[in-house]
This record gives structure tokens, sequence and C-alpha cells, in this order.
């Protein structure tokens, strides 16, 4: 599996600047394989998450090209391209993502349920809970969650349907030591069974568990040499 | 709750299953469920346009019934009086106000007017007022008729009653709280109640009826008591009112025009022009709550796309998380239009029993505020209104959702997501 970003551009117009628009990704060129991790780091407003929702099918480019193994994900109409990130693309958005009226295992059941008429996932998703350490709140809903446990559910969630790419953007921010650790680990061992994991931060705390390092820098990607990877 | 009545621990196990399935169409319950606030403020918007709309339309509904209720009980064309101000008054007092009246003019008068050109049908009227005395069991217009030639008032109690009246038998308005086979005194004269006449909705619903022999011997005892001044004469010779049916092909205001000249000391009226008062007035409080409905569903329908609106921009985050996971836009507006339509439906119909439950509790008092003929539909004509009146606070507040929700999902969610954080 292969996702590939060719001369993506995100174009943004204000009107208030002197220059009536802006570029948040500028020509960027990128290559996400399966088996691998990837770590983009930047400051914030850098361009990072842009570029994230990019690559998931989120936010359509202003020019270039998003190809998940050749076919351009943005050709597809609404349907197709909602499906496709279902059954093939996991995504980690920023911040708390729990989904209020529902329980934590409903939360992480959710992506399998859109596309199935069975209700049969739930020896999964405790399975995925137990995996990010929040088995016992299973029950809960999110607004009983601390900052942490949410992000923990939404990684859980984004790994559900054991999708072939893992787009985390911010996967450990408000995470203690002990949680960063957790997750990072989960996003290696997700690599390792064959999925491609990018995760996008503007730490480089991830960068010993990363095959590559890559920093945004104004809306444009530069692949960091001589750091020690794992 | 449910699971009280479930007996074993392996039925409360299955029910607990069944309720917890997890599929995309039970997300909108999943949502209306654990956001009850939300759940009931929403619900109360389209309870308030549900129940403006079906309660304002049964008062137009009943004061238009009224009318024509009553102007299918006149049944005459004209209505012929004796030629005072005050017998023309105590007319409109007994029919619009329901205050119990008589007056009473020459029996002679009658053959006059029998032989007026374009007179089909001509009958009698006796009024007389009971009073609030040892004498009579309750104050009420006592109404008499002419079996023989009567053409207004026995087609009314024919509904009721399929024999003809006996001596001392009377037929009561439905407002007159007595059963049939109950008696009523009235000057000392007990009489029968032998039916219960249909409702009117106007003030001939709270009067008492009896034959010509039977008002004959109540206006003799009420002499006789000393408390009916004005029948002095005989009762065989007097008569309170004539009503007239004009024959096809003549017109109502030529034969009202010539009584007016040829025949002294009547007066004549058509009972389209005595009821126009009443058709202005009812009209006016007609047009008035047509205009309160429509000022009322505008403000809701404003109101019901600002509070969809600021409920789903309050919401962007959770549609985004959706879109993520891989909703498409199709699916999340089926699902939240499914939401809003479950939310205005519940709203809708709740508004639409407690509509129909308020009028019938207090269609009495309305009717006593507003002084006009008040005759609510029937049991199946206000389902049917309700059924209208549901459908469109629904389909108003599935539409206004369904707009927002279109609105956002244009946007994409990446910007949604950037926005939030």
């Amino acid at each position: 599996m292969i996702l590939k970003a060719e001369a993506v551009t995100k174009k943004y117009f204000r009107k208030s600047a002197d220059k009536n628009y802006f570029y948040a990704v500028n020509e960027t060129d990128f290559t996400l394989e399966g088996g691998k991790l990837t770590e983009i780091i930047g400051r914030s407003g850098s361009g990072k998450t842009t570029f994230l929702n990019m690559l998931a099918g989120l936010l359509s480019p202003s020019s270039g090209k998003v190809l998940l193994d050749g076919e351009d994900i943005y050709s597809l109409n609404d349907k197709k391209l909602s499906a496709l990130r279902n059954q093939k693309i996991g995504v980690v958005p920023q911040g708390q993502t729990g989904l209020d009226s529902l329980t934590v295992l409903e939360n992480v059941k959710l992506p399998y349920i859109l596309y199935s008429k069975n209700d049969d996932a739930d020896e999964k998703a405790k399975e995925l809970l137990e995996k990010v350490g929040i088995a016992d709140l299973a029950d809960s809903y999110p607004k009983e969650l601390s900052g942490g446990e949410v992000r923990r559910l939404a990684i859980a969630r984004a790994l559900m349907n054991s999708p072939e790419v893992i787009l985390a953007d911010e996967p450990t921010g408000d995470l203690d030591d002990e949680n960063t650790e957790i997750v990072l680990k989960l996003l290696r061992k997700t690599a390792d069974d064959g999925a491609a994991v990018l995760i996008v931060t503007h730490e480089a705390e991830a960068k010993q568990y990363a095959d590559s390092l890559y920093r945004m820098n104004t809306g444009k990607l530069i692949q960091v040499e001589g750091v020690k990877l794992a | 709750m449910l699971l009280c009545f479930l007996k074993t621990e392996a039925q409360k196990a299955k029910w607990r299953g069944k309720a917890n399935k997890m599929s995309i169409h039970t997300l909108p319950f999943k949502n209306i469920i654990r956001k009850p606030g939300r759940t009931v403020a929403l619900m109360i918007i389209v309870f308030l346009m549900s129940f403006t709309l079906l309660a304002g339309t049964v008062a137009v509904s009943s004061l238009q019934s009224g009318l024509s209720s009553l102007e299918t009980r006149l049944g005459a064309d004209i209505i012929v009086l004796p030629d005072t101000t005050k017998s023309k008054t105590d007319l409109e007092n007994i029919m619009f106000q329901g205050v119990p009246g008589c007056f009473y003019m020459d029996r002679s008068y009658l053959d006059q007017l029998s032989e007026v050109e374009g007179v089909e049908k001509i009958t009698a009227q006796y009024y007389l007022a009971s009073v609030s005395a040892g004498c009579c069991s309750m104050p009420v217009q006592i109404i008499g008729f002419d079996p023989e030639t009567d053409f207004s008032v026995t087609p009314w109690i024919r509904q009721s009653y399929g024999k003809d009246l006996g001596k001392h038998d009377i037929v009561v308005g439905c407002n007159i709280n007595k059963v049939v086979g109950g008696k009523l005194k009235f000057y000392g004269l007990e009489c029968n109640i032998a039916a219960k006449l249909d409702e009117t909705g106007t003030e001939l619903d709270n009067a008492v009826y009896c034959n010509v022999d039977t008002i004959k011997d109540l206006i003799s005892a009420s002499k006789e008591k000393g408390l009916n001044e004005l029948a002095q004469k005989d009762p065989d010779k007097i008569i309170s009112s004539v009503l007239i049916k004009v024959k096809d092909g003549y017109g109502i205001d030529d034969v009202k025009d010539y009584i007016n000249i040829y025949v002294r000391h009547v007066e004549a009226v058509g009972t389209k022009s005595m009821i126009s008062g009443i058709a202005e007035s009812l009209s006016g409080a007609a047009d008035m709550i047509k205009v309160l409905i429509a000022a009322v569903w505008i403000f809701i329908f404003v109101l019901l796309f600002v509070v969809f609106s600021a409920m789903i921009n309050e919401r962007k985050k959770e549609f985004a998380v959706y879109r993520v996971i891989g909703i498409s836009r199709a699916m999340l507006a089926k699902t939240l239009l499914m939401e809003a339509a479950i939310l205005s439906l519940i709203g809708a119909l709740a508004g639409c029993i407690f509509a129909a439950l308020f009028m019938t509790a207090f269609g009495t008092v309305i009717e006593q505020q507003l002084g006009l003929p008040f005759l609510m539909p029937d049991i199946g004509t206000i389902s049917l209104y309700g059924l209208i009146a549901a459908a469109a606070a629904a389909v108003i507040g599935s539409v206004s959702a369904f707009y927002a929700a279109f609105k956002l999902s244009r946007v994409d969610t990446g910007l949604i997501l950037r926005e939030g954080n």
C-alpha cells in the first residue's frame, strides 16, 4: 500500500491582508509506505494538519493529487471517498473527538457499524480498548474521561477497521509520559503489522519510533536527515 | 424500567442486547435519548407550533360551524315579529346572548302573512321565559312550536326523538343539565323530558322546546301566577313570531319588503341580515385567530431555523468526527434528518393531543368569552386537522434541521477540524 501526495497545494484566501491569499501547503510531494511509521514535525501553523487532512481525503487540495495505490482519491465522489476512508484510512483528529452521546465502546465500534449490517464488533472493540488501556471505561461516556483517555479512545476508533493507513494528528498531545509511550508503541506495532502510519506533531517525541522524519515549514515539507530513527 | 417486567436474567440480558444493538439507524435515537435537554427544548418549540395550529384551526372551524348551525337551526328565510324595538332586541337576546325573554302579537297575523305571495312554508312560534322562583326548576327559554306546520324545530328534534311530543312533553337543548325521562317544572306545571337535542353550539342549546298545546298551558300557568304581564290575552289568540320559508323563484328581500310595507304592526326580518352582525363579529374573531396562527408560525419557523442552525453549529465538531470515520454527506444528512423528524414528530403529536384536549375542556369557556356561536367539530374532523397540523409542524421542524445540516455538509471537514483547534 502506498499513499502519495503529488505537488499538493492548499491555498486560502484572506481579504484583510495585502496579498489576498496564502499557502498553507505549497507544492508538496510525499510518500507513505506500508509497514513504516513516518513523523512530520513543525511549529503550530506550519501546515501539518492541513497536509494530513488532505492526505485523509477531508480537505480537497487547491492543486496536486493524493493517490492511494495509484488512484486519485479526490477523483472519487463523496460516497466512494467516505467508504474508502472508512475502510482504508484511520484518522486520529487533533483535540477531543469523543462523540458524547455514545459510550466509549460504541465510539470505538462506530466505524465498523457504518457500513456493516451486523453489530458483531464488540470483541474487537474491547480488544482495542484493552490495548490502549481504557477497557474498564467501555461503558463510560467521553465527558467522564480525561483528555488523555479520550485521545486513546480516538486511536482505538481509528484502528477499528484495521485500516492500511493511519494518520494521527498530535496523538500524544496532553498525554503524560506513560500514556505517550503506550500510544506510540501501539502505533509502532500497527506499522510493524503492515500499516502505513503518519504522525503529525509539533514535538519530536515520536522520532525514536519513526522510520523517517519530516519537518513542515511554512507549507513546505523537508526530510530531516541525521536523526536517530527506529 | 422495562427490565422490571422481565422475569429471568436471560430475558433481561436478551433485552439489554437488543437495546444496545448499534447500527447507523440507531444513531439518531441515541442522540435523542442521551441529550435530553436539547431534545426537550426542540420538542417544546415544535409542540408550540402544532398546538397553535390545531387549537387555532379548531377555534376558527368551531366559530364557522356555530354560525352555519345557527342558520340551519333557524331554518327560515324571514322571521316576523311584533313591530316594537323590544321584541327585536328580545329575539336577538334569546338567539345570541342566551337571555330568556318573550313577546307576543295577535294570532291573526299568521293568517294575513300566509296570504302573502311567495310564502312557501309558514309557522308560528311561542316564547316563554321561566323564572328563578320556586314554581320553576330553572330559568330557561321555552320555545313552543306547532308540529303541524313547523319546519324549523321538528327536523332538529327528529335527529334525537322519532315520536310526536305529547302534552306536557318537552325536549331540552344539550346544555340543559337533565337526563331523558326526568322532569322539569315551569310555573308549577311538571313536564316530562322526552329527549335531549344534538348540540348546535348556539344559545338554542340552552332552551326547552314543546308543542303548541304545552306552551299554551305554560303561558296560562304563568299568567295565573302573575309572572307574565305580557300575555294578557287568551293564549289561543297570541303568537310570538312567524317563521317564513320563501318559495323558489321569489326574492327573500322582496317578500320581506312586501310584509314590511303592507302588513302593519309587524316587522319582517331576514334571518341572514339578522345574523349578519354576528357573522361580522365572527369573521373578525376568526381573522384575528388566523393572523395569530400565522404570526406564531412565522415566529416559530424563524426560531426553528435559528435554533437548528445554532444547534448544528454547536455540533460541527461532532459531525466532522462522523465524516472522519467515513460517514458520507448523504448518510450524515439522513441521520440528522431522521433525528430532527423523530423530535419534530413527537413534539408535533404531543402539541396536537394537548390542543385537542385543551379545546375539548375549554370549548365552553371560549364560547362564553367570545359570546359567539361555537360548535366544535366532531372527533374525526379534529383528528384529521390534528394529523395535518402534526405533519406540517413535523415537516417544518425537519426542513429547518435539514437546511442547516445541508449548509454545513458543504464545508470541507478539514476546515471544521481546523476551526475547532
